[in-house]
């Protein structure tokens, strides 16, 4: 057991190193196509590194920020949420981990997800809908997944993906949409960044399965089982993802690039079997079966 | 010359084991101490939660002097076998002292009971998550001073097993305490 968690938490800073990689490399190749395009010479390859370093340190330290702020977050008041916050304190005591900080997104919907870079820097958010449905125990079965997420460094990996697939799409839009003047000696220089957004909308869905690859839907079951055994209660859990199953409703801020952050999918659930495929969460029935086959 | 080195090499063994030992038993002492601060908080709670439950249902005065005395008796036990024994007694009656408060509609509509009780599952379920890892802990520190060669250095420092915080015999299956 202790082998294969330490496995997996070694795993995960992997991947995490290959992610940022891999996107400064790609930034970089935009940034080259951009500075040779414009004409900017050195200043402008200085200016793209120095970009480059600041947007990865930023990532790496606010990206669990940025995910909270775009999920519309807020701390959790210990008065007005008392509950939630012992339900959190106790599940931390289980997994051995100290207390992540606690936030509540004010949506019907109920989900809740966990972000930070380490188990020494997390955060919890639970919206006011997961509140509202799931009892004491349900709460502690939610909590205990997302515990469990932190404490296999998931939230890093997934936190990371996301902000950087937001700047993916941003990127597409901001080259599909740039129109400044239309001057005649422009125009060639204006199709090519043309070219770059088509380019950017046809592999962007190509990146964003390619994070969803990385991160794994069996993360969920993992996270599921892991989640169990900490507070040693696969019931728990079951019985909420049961009553997701009937309450699910669509996340007022969900997105392509937070989407698999959530406990469940913030699009509400989709049974189609193309869509299955893609999709960036088992299915419901899926894990509610395994959880209830589990001995613990 | 080779004598002196395998020498040296067995007293840095001796060393490491020495010090991975007293991190052990360091990790049990911690874990046993986790534990202790529930337990206190508990102690400070019941005696409110009497309180307050006493002003809806003054005749169940049964409850009242069991759950008063096994407080009493769960504060004063030495040891972690006493200790958690005592406890468990105690966890059995403020369960029945919850179950009482069910039939008492206005007890249950009281803010100040409520919270209690918030209060005290939250303790309850600290304890037995610490209580988890405490035997968890304890495990590991039992078996390390079992193995070989590690039993010749936990001899020599007059290590012994450390006790298990018993589990109560229903609560062998998964932790659902709510009251």
């Amino acid at each position: 057991m202790a082998n294969t968690l330490y496995d997996l938490i070694s795993a995960n800073k992997r991947k995490t190193w290959l992610f940022i990689i891999v996107f400064s490399l790609l930034l970089g190749l935009v940034g080259y196509i951009i500075v040779n395009l414009f004409d900017w010479g050195t200043v402008g390859y200085l200016f793209w590194a120095v970009f480059i370093i600041f947007y990865n340190l930023i990532t790496y330290y606010y990206s669990d920020k940025i995910a909270l702020a775009s999920a519309g977050a807020k701390p959790a008041d210990p008065n007005e949420f008392r509950v939630l916050h012992n339900v959190v304190e106790e599940v931390a005591i289980a997994a051995g981990i100290p207390k992540p900080k606690v936030y509540i997104i004010n949506d019907p919907a109920p989900n809740a997800f966990a972000t930070g870079r380490s188990p020494n820097n997390a955060s919890i958010a639970v919206t006011t809908g997961m509140l509202l449905l799931a009892d004491r125990r349900e709460l502690q079965g939610v909590v205990a997944h997302e515990i469990s997420h932190i404490r296999n460094y998931d939230i890093l990996l997934m936190t990371i993906a996301a902000v950087m697939g937001g700047l993916i799409i941003l990127l597409r839009d901001f080259f599909f949409f740039f129109r400044p003047g239309r001057r005649d000696n422009d125009r060639d220089n204006m199709g090519i960044l043309y070219l770059i957004g088509i380019i950017l909308a046809i592999i962007s869905p190509l990146l964003v399965a390619l994070i969803r690859a990385a991160i794994s839907r069996q993360r969920e079951y993992l996270a599921d089982a892991s989640g169990s055994m900490i507070i040693r209660d696969p019931e728990a859990l079951a019985s909420a993802l049961e009553k997701l199953l009937h309450f699910q409703k669509n996340m007022m801020s969900a997105s392509d690039a937070t989407a698999h952050l959530f406990i469940a999918s913030p699009f509400g659930q989709d049974r189609t079997s193309v869509t299955s495929l893609f999709a960036t969460h088992p299915p419901l029935e899926d894990r509610i079966r395994r959880l209830r086959s589990l001995v613990v | 010359m080779w004598v002196i080195l395998i020498l040296i090499a067995l007293a840095l063994y001796a060393i490491y084991l020495y010090n991975h030992l007293i991190t052990l038993r360091n990790r049990v002492d911690n874990a046993w101490a986790q534990i202790d601060i529930q337990l206190k908080r508990r102690y400070d709670l019941i005696p409110n939660l009497v309180e307050t439950v006493k002003a809806y249902a003054a005749h169940e005065k049964e409850i009242f002097e069991k759950v008063t005395e096994l407080r009493y008796r769960a504060m004063s036990a030495r040891g972690v076998s006493d200790a958690s024994q005592a406890n468990n007694e105690l966890t059995q009656a403020l369960r029945t002292l919850f179950a009482v408060a069910e039939a008492y509609p206005e007890l249950k509509a009281n803010q100040n009971f409520l919270s209690l009780q918030e209060e005290l599952t939250n303790t309850e379920n600290k304890i037995a998550f610490s209580r988890q890892f405490y035997n968890d802990v304890v495990l590991e520190f039992n078996r390390a001073i079992e193995v070989f060669p590690t039993n010749i250095i936990a001899r020599w420092m007059n290590l012994t097993p450390k006790v298990y915080y018993q589990v109560p015999e229903e609560e062998r299956g998964p932790i659902k305490v709510q009251f």
